[in-house]
Order: structure tokens, then sequence, then C-alpha cells
């Protein structure tokens, strides 16, 4: 019984090493060595005394954090809205179906949408303004990135809010609450797991987006992630690229742990 | 003193249910009341209705002499002990409860007293810092009502809230709520649909099927007078037979003439009898109204429940503190006043009316 279970567990295990573990120590090997394969503090030394890449390591939590925290504020409505529909299956289909298509596709589409040909411009066009320039801006790279990051923070609260009770969010109106005392002390401490989750399904990756901030940020915003690419594609320092993506690991890990905390309650003496 | 008032309540869901049709009744302060039904009889829509969660499709609640009809759930000084609790699952024993309270913004030296004092009232004291999940279905059950009860409101509804409890516990609650609603002095409306525990608890009863209250009153009135044949067959045992009035005060049936208690009904009109199991004493053949032979017989503990057939092959149900001989013929003996007459189909209000005008004939007389 017990070899059988070991058996079936060889290829998630084999998964795990090959594709998880090997390419971390093979990354903090490559972040610890220089060019010469001889041990070296020296590409930690660099990243935090130069001052680029502080720079660019705030820049990336700044867009991680703008990208999560609007995409929230149109889920979490969204989400709850979603819970009080007829055709629930038909909408949850909507949202996820642009998940399946390619990013680099919806990437271009949107060069095509917001580019200075493109739709936004054209309509602009009709009153006499324009061309603005959309693409390669900020505000671009943060409409695109929220807009596909949107469906991976609706589903997560989607589903912790499915799962309360309606009888606790009566219960509460019956002790009294208002719709904002309700949502307060009941709906999202009680949706809290979801919007976890979604934060964490969208702000680790954001920390690394490079791809868009290259089509859509007109590479004006630059990232961890955009630099790990150079480090690794341009300049062929793997190194120093290595070193990014270990920052980048403790980062992420530091993220995780901070969402799950859990608060310790105070006992009370009556 | 009229705390509570329904006055023509029909409510259509959106799928076009009509699930209750024209309801009036009227709750006094301080009283236990039971909203008796089957599954289905429309008791918890009642309930959401007066406690502000549903909307009427016409007609109108008063509290205190002022229509609430259209005023807020959060708004009314009422307040639930939900069918499964609803116990804010992210919250501990002492939070839940005082999480009425902490809405109201009352100080926290307020809140503590108050919170313990109602958590001795369902004997939890001791519970506050644990954790809902840590509980049993019981003591669950207690953090509900405590949790309703420290707001003080004036009318506490509870919806099925002993049904989920096994038949111990749920004994021990029903004599533990009768104590604490007679310690606060507040109005009760329990929703249940085990008639036993109506008859134990209540004051009143309202009996509900299909969206309508079939017969209010006290649990005695509505046990010994059931106005028909679906109250009857609800609240307890009974033996119910087909019949025809011969005149007031005489009824025919299982084809013999008795003496009865009631009239004011048409001569020859079709009735059904309703004589209660406990009603029918066994006595030697020759002195019964009625010759049965006993064919089961069970014993229940306090009472034998025999199931016996007479000579038309009616079957009659009896409550007997002695057993009898399987096969045996024996007499059924009961008095005029055991006999229930019930007119097929009449209302409640029909019954009232003849009851009023027959007892009036009889002072006359
Ligand atoms: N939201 C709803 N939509 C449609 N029908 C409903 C709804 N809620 C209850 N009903 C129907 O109304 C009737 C009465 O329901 P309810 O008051 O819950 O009954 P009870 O509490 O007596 O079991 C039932 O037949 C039920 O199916
Ligand atoms: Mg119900």
């Amino acid at each position: 019984m017990k070899t059988k279970k070991a058996f079936f567990l060889v290829p998630y295990l084999a998964w795990i090493i090959l594709f998880v573990i090997l390419p971390i120590l093979l990354i903090l090997w490559y972040s610890f060595t220089d060019s010469s394969h001889s041990f070296t503090l020296s590409n930690y030394v660099t990243f935090f005394k130069n001052g680029t890449f502080l720079k660019m390591m705030i820049n990336s939590f700044w867009y991680a954090f703008l990208i999560t925290l609007i995409t929230l504020l149109i889920s979490y409505p969204a989400a709850y809205f979603l819970t009080k529909m007829k055709n629930q299956q038909l909408w949850l289909l909507l949202i996820i179906l642009p998940t399946w298509i390619n990013l680099l596709l919806k990437a271009y589409a949107f060069i095509g949408i917001l580019g200075n040909n493109g739709l936004v411009n054209k309509f602009l066009h009709l009153f006499g303004i324009g061309p603005v320039n959309i693409l390669f801006t900020d505000f671009a790279f943060i409409f695109v990135a929220t807009y596909i990051e949107i469906p991976f923070m609706i589903l997560p609260i989607f589903n912790a809010i499915k799962e309360i009770s309606p009888a606790v969010i009566q219960a509460s109106e019956d002790l009294g609450a208002s719709k904002w005392q309700t949502f307060r002390y009941v709906l999202w401490p009680l949706s809290r797991p979801g919007v976890e989750s979604g934060v964490q399904a969208i702000f680790i990756p954001s920390l690394s987006l490079f791809m868009l901030t290259r089509l859509i940020g007109g590479n004006k915003v630059i990232t961890l992630g955009t630099a790990i690419e150079e480090y690794f594609m341009t300049t062929m320092n793997w190194n120093m690229g290595a070193t990014i993506g270990v920052v980048l690991i403790v980062l992420m890990i530091l993220v995780m742990l901070l969402t799950n905390k859990k608060t310790k309650r105070k006992k009370v003496n009556l | 003193m009229d705390i509570i008032k329904l006055k023509h309540i029909t409510k259509q869901y959106d799928d076009g249910f009509v699930a209750l049709k024209n309801i009036n009744l009227t709750i006094e302060s301080g009283k236990f009341y039971s909203l008796l039904g089957p599954s289905g009889s429309g008791k918890s829509t009642i309930l959401r209705i007066i406690a502000g969660f549903s909307q009427p499709s016409s007609g109108q609640v008063f509290f205190d002499g002022k229509d609430i009809t259209d005023l807020d759930a959060a708004k009314r000084h009422i307040n639930t002990v939900f069918q499964n609790y609803a116990l804010f699952p992210h919250l501990n024993v002492f939070e839940n409860v005082a999480f009425g309270l902490k809405i109201k913004k009352q100080p926290m030296d307020k809140i503590k007293p108050a919170v313990k004092e109602a958590l001795h009232m369902v004997r939890l004291d001791g519970y506050a810092n644990r954790e809902i999940s840590e509980l049993s279905g019981g003591q669950q059950q207690r953090v509900a009502i405590a949790r309703a009860i420290v707001n003080e409101p004036k009318v506490l509804l509870l919806d099925e809230s002993l049904s989920a409890l096994d038949k111990r516990l749920r004994k021990d609650m029903q004599f533990e709520l009768r104590a604490i609603q007679k310690k606060l002095g507040i109005t009760f409306i329990f929703v249940t649909h085990d008639q036993e525990e109506a008859l134990s608890m209540s004051d009143e009863i309202f009996v509900l099927n299909d969206g309508m209250i079939q017969q209010s009153g006290s649990p005695v009135a509505i046990y010994d007078e059931p106005v028909n044949d679906f109250v009857a067959r609800f609240i307890g045992d009974s033996n119910i037979l087909s019949g025809r009035m011969i005149k007031d005060y005489e009824v025919e049936f299982a084809n013999n003439k008795f003496k009865c208690a009631d009239g004011g009904i048409k001569p020859n009109e079709k009735v059904e009898v309703v004589i209660r199991p406990e009603d029918l004493d066994i006595v030697a053949p020759e002195k019964g109204n009625i010759v049965v032979t006993a064919q089961t017989q069970l014993f229940l503990g306090d009472h034998f429940e025999i199931k016996a057939v007479d000579a038309n092959e009616n079957e009659w149900l009896i409550h007997s503190t002695n057993g009898v001989k399987l096969g045996e013929r024996v007499g059924l003996f009961f008095d005029p006043e055991d006999i229930h007459v019930m007119r097929l189909n009449e209302s409640q209000e029909d019954f009232d009316a003849r009851i009023e005008k027959y007892e009036g004939d009889e002072n006359e007389n």
C-alpha cells in the first residue's frame, strides 16, 4: 500500500525537482559566482549599492501594487454582484474567456487599439481631439495589465463570497448593522481568503512582468522583470540576472507571508 | 397590548408561487407564540416578513401600532435566531454575542457585563473565548440565542431553532427557552413543524397549511377543538370518522347514533367526527358505545397504543394505561364531550361564528 502511494508520487516529485528545485539552486549558484565560476558576493553588493537596482525594485513594487489595487477595486464589486446574478455560469464563462487567449496576442491587440491610428484615437478624432499618445505610457501599461489580471482576481473572490451563507449576512442586518457595517465586519473578513489568493495571484507575477512593459509600456516602465530579461538575453550577464532573480524570489516569499498572516485574537475577561 | 399585527398579508415569490394568502394575525406583548405547520406551509416566509428580510406582495405589518412594512430589517426592534444559527464563523463567542452592541457603538464597559449576563442566561458561562467551530450544535444554538437576547429586543423570532438538536437536548432546550422567555418577559414567535413542541411550549399557536392560517388559539383549544381535519390530523393522533348530523347535539357515525356537544349544523349534513385516542376507555363489550376487536398493541413507555377494528371495518386508535388481549372483543366508551364534530371545509371564522350562535341559543333556552 505504502509503496504504491510512493509510486504515484514519483511523477510529481520528479516534476518538482526538475522544474522547481533545480532551477532555484541553479539561480542561487549563479548569483553567488562570477563569470569565471568562483564564489563571490559582489553581485549582491552591486545590487544594493547601485541605486538603479533599488530604484527598479521600488518601481516593480509600485507598479505591481497599483495593478493589484486597481484590479481589486474593480473585481471585488464585480465578483459580489456576480454572486447575485441569475446566469452566473454564463457570466463566469465570459470573464474566463479572455484568459484562453495568448498574452502576446492580447498585447498586440491592445497595440492596435491604443496606437496612434488605433480605435481609441479614431473615436477621439470624431470629436476633433488627438491624436493622443496613449500607447507607451504608464497609463497604458497599468490599464492593459489590469485588464489581463482581472479574471484571476474575480474568480477567487467570487468563490469566497459564494461560500458565505446568506443567513450570516441577514444575521448581521438583523443585529442592526447597516450595509456598510455588514460589509466591513462580516462580508469583507469572510471573503478575505479569496482576496488573499487573488492578490497573490496578481501581485507576485506583476513584480516580474516584462513583456507588457516592453510592448505596451514602451520600455518606459522598467521593472525587475525587464532587468532580468535584459541581463539574460541582451548583456548575457547571467550572474547579475540570477541575483535579481533571487531578490525577486525573496520579495515574493515575503508577500506570501504577509498576505497569509493570521491576526491573533485577544482574550477577554468577563 | 398588541405588539405585532399582520393585516391581509399575501406573498407571491418571483416565480409566481403564492406562499401566503391573506394572513391576519395579532401578537400580544410578552407571550410565547408558535407558528406550526408542515414544511413548505409558509412559516419561515411569515417570520422573514416580520423580521424585514422579505417584503409582502400586499398587506401591512404593524409594530407597536406603527406601520413598518417598508422599514429596513436593521431598524426593527426584532431579533432572529436563525434556522441554522447563522453565527459569524470568523468571530469567537464573545464577539458574536457582542456584535449587535458594538454596531450600536456601546462602550466596552457596557458590552462586557451585558455579554456576560446573556451567556449566563443560556448557561454558557466561561465560553466567551471559544471559537464557534469548537462548539457543539446545542452550544451554537445557545450562542445564537444569547446573540439575539443581548440586544433586548421586544420580539424574538426563532425559526425551527431546535430542529437540528437530538431529542434529549431538544427537550432540555424547550424548557430553557420557555424559562428565558418568562424571565425576560419579551414576546417569542417560535416556528416549528413539531406539534408536540408547539403544544408544550406555547401560550398560543397558529396552525398553518398552504399559506393560510387554519386555526389559532391556545394549545388546549386547538387540541380539543380542531376546526378541520387538517388540524385534527396534524395535531396529535386522532380517530376521524365520517358521519351525518341528525340534529343539534346528536350525530350518527359508525352505524350508531350518539349524543354530542356540537350544534348549529343543518340536520343530515355530512360531517367528520374526531375522537382522541386517549379519550377512549376500554370497558366490557356490553358497557361500551362501540364494540371493537384489538388487532395490534404497542407499549410506548407510559401507555399502550392499541389498534382495533369495529364491525364496520373502521379502524380505532386507543391509548390506554392497561393492555388488552389481542383478538378479544372489547367495548369502547366515550362521553358526548369527547366527540368533536367538524363540518367539511369550515374556516375558523365560520367555526367561531357558529359556536357563538349556538352557545347563544343554548343560553336563551
Ligand atoms: N425565494 C423563494 N422563491 C420561490 N418560492 C419560495 C421561496 N422561498 C420559499 N418559497 C416557497 O414558499 C413556500 C413556503 O416556504 P417557507 O415559508 O420557507 O415554508 P416553511 O418555513 O413553512 O417550511 C414553499 O413552498 C417554498 O418552496
Ligand atoms: Mg422554514
